[in-house]
């Protein structure tokens, strides 16, 4: 009963807020409300039984993911009124683009049946788990879906390396700190002592 | 376990976000509803040190607040690949530990790069 009214209420909300996403004005706010509808989509994967994406999604997606856009949206320095100046010419493209997605989950919903054997509520509901999702996944990841497991990690160093390279620029001139040149500075090597006869200068 | 189980293991959690979103929503529309508001032209402007604003709040970031935010994504990433292996570790035994091991170390070179490239120092 409760499950029942607080996927409507986490559907709602996210709905709600998605639509906000697309038709706020300050584009600030429109990262905000993608927030909110991430942490209602960890909501929705909670009640599901996904319990793993859920936290996942709110680590990764509302720690890191939104304030990257938030850093873009910041960056772009966009003139988002002009922007919306010629929202009108590509209404018919978006319309065509969101009918075929919504076609698309139209026939995921009408034309989609479990295969032989299997029934509904085993694939929706975590139903005969001994152990959590976190669980059954770690007995999987890291010895039998290693190759995958490994070649993602040399994809998150190739995007490490990407991101440094295309984006760091040191500035000519600037004088960095070096720490360890200050600690092997000697007092000899820093402070002269110079002998001034009076009325000589030095 | 069956579903109903594990929803009822995240019930405090759902009563915490019901808190929580109770006390704010108060908060929010209490002030809206007794707060005294006569808003005119000179209040709403942005105060800028009693001159006139010259631009928009939104200005230009610097680029590298960027690098320091993806090179955050992907180590947020790595630490989420860590929860699964550590709850299952007592199982999976020593393949699986020196299967994270060799995900680290590859990790490591990267950071070991871009520390060395300078892209954590900031100017």
């Amino acid at each position: 009963m409760i499950a029942e009214a607080v996927f409507y209420i986490f559907a709602c909300i996210l709905i709600f807020s998605s639509l906000l996403v697309i038709t706020a004005r300050n584009p600030v706010h429109s990262v905000l409300f993608l927030i909110l509808c991430f942490f209602n989509a960890a909501g929705l994967f909670v009640l599901l039984g996904a319990e793993f994406i859920g936290m996942i999604l709110a680590i990764v997606y509302v720690g890191a993911v939104a304030v990257l856009f938030l850093f873009v949206v910041m960056m772009l320095d966009v003139d988002f009124v002009g922007l919306r100046k010629g929202v009108m010419k590509y209404v018919p493209l978006g319309l065509v683009v969101g009918g075929l997605l919504l076609a698309e989950l139209g026939f995921l919903y009408f034309a989609w049946a479990p295969a032989e054997g299997a029934s509904l509520t085993l694939a929706a509901e975590p139903t005969g788990l001994e152990k959590s999702n976190t669980h059954a996944l770690g007995s999987m990841i890291y010895t039998q879906y290693i190759l995958p497991f490994q070649v993602s990690g040399l994809v998150l160093l190739v995007a490490m390396i990407g991101a440094i390279t295309l984006t760091l620029r040191h500035r000519p001139g600037v004088r960095r700190q070096n720490i360890s040149k200050q600690i092997k500075t000697q007092p000899q090597d820093a402070v002269e002592l110079v002998k001034v006869e009076t009325g000589a200068g030095v | 376990m069956n579903s109903g189980e594990f929803l009822s293991e995240y019930f405090p959690i759902l009563v915490f976000i019901a808190i929580a979103a109770g006390i704010s929503i108060a908060m929010i529309v209490g002030s809206w509803i007794s707060g005294i508001r006569r808003p005119d032209r000179e209040k709403l402007t942005p105060y800028e040190c009693g001159f006139d604003a010259f631009t928009d709040a939104r200005h230009k970031f610097d680029v590298r607040f960027y690098l320091v935010a993806i090179l955050f994504i992907i180590f947020d990433l790595e630490i989420a690949f860590l929860f699964p292996w550590a709850v299952s570790l007592g199982e999976t035994g020593v393949f699986a530990f020196w299967s994270m091991m060799v995900f680290l170390g590859v990790l490591t070179i990267g950071f070991i790069y871009e520390w060395k490239k300078g892209a954590l120092d900031w100017e």
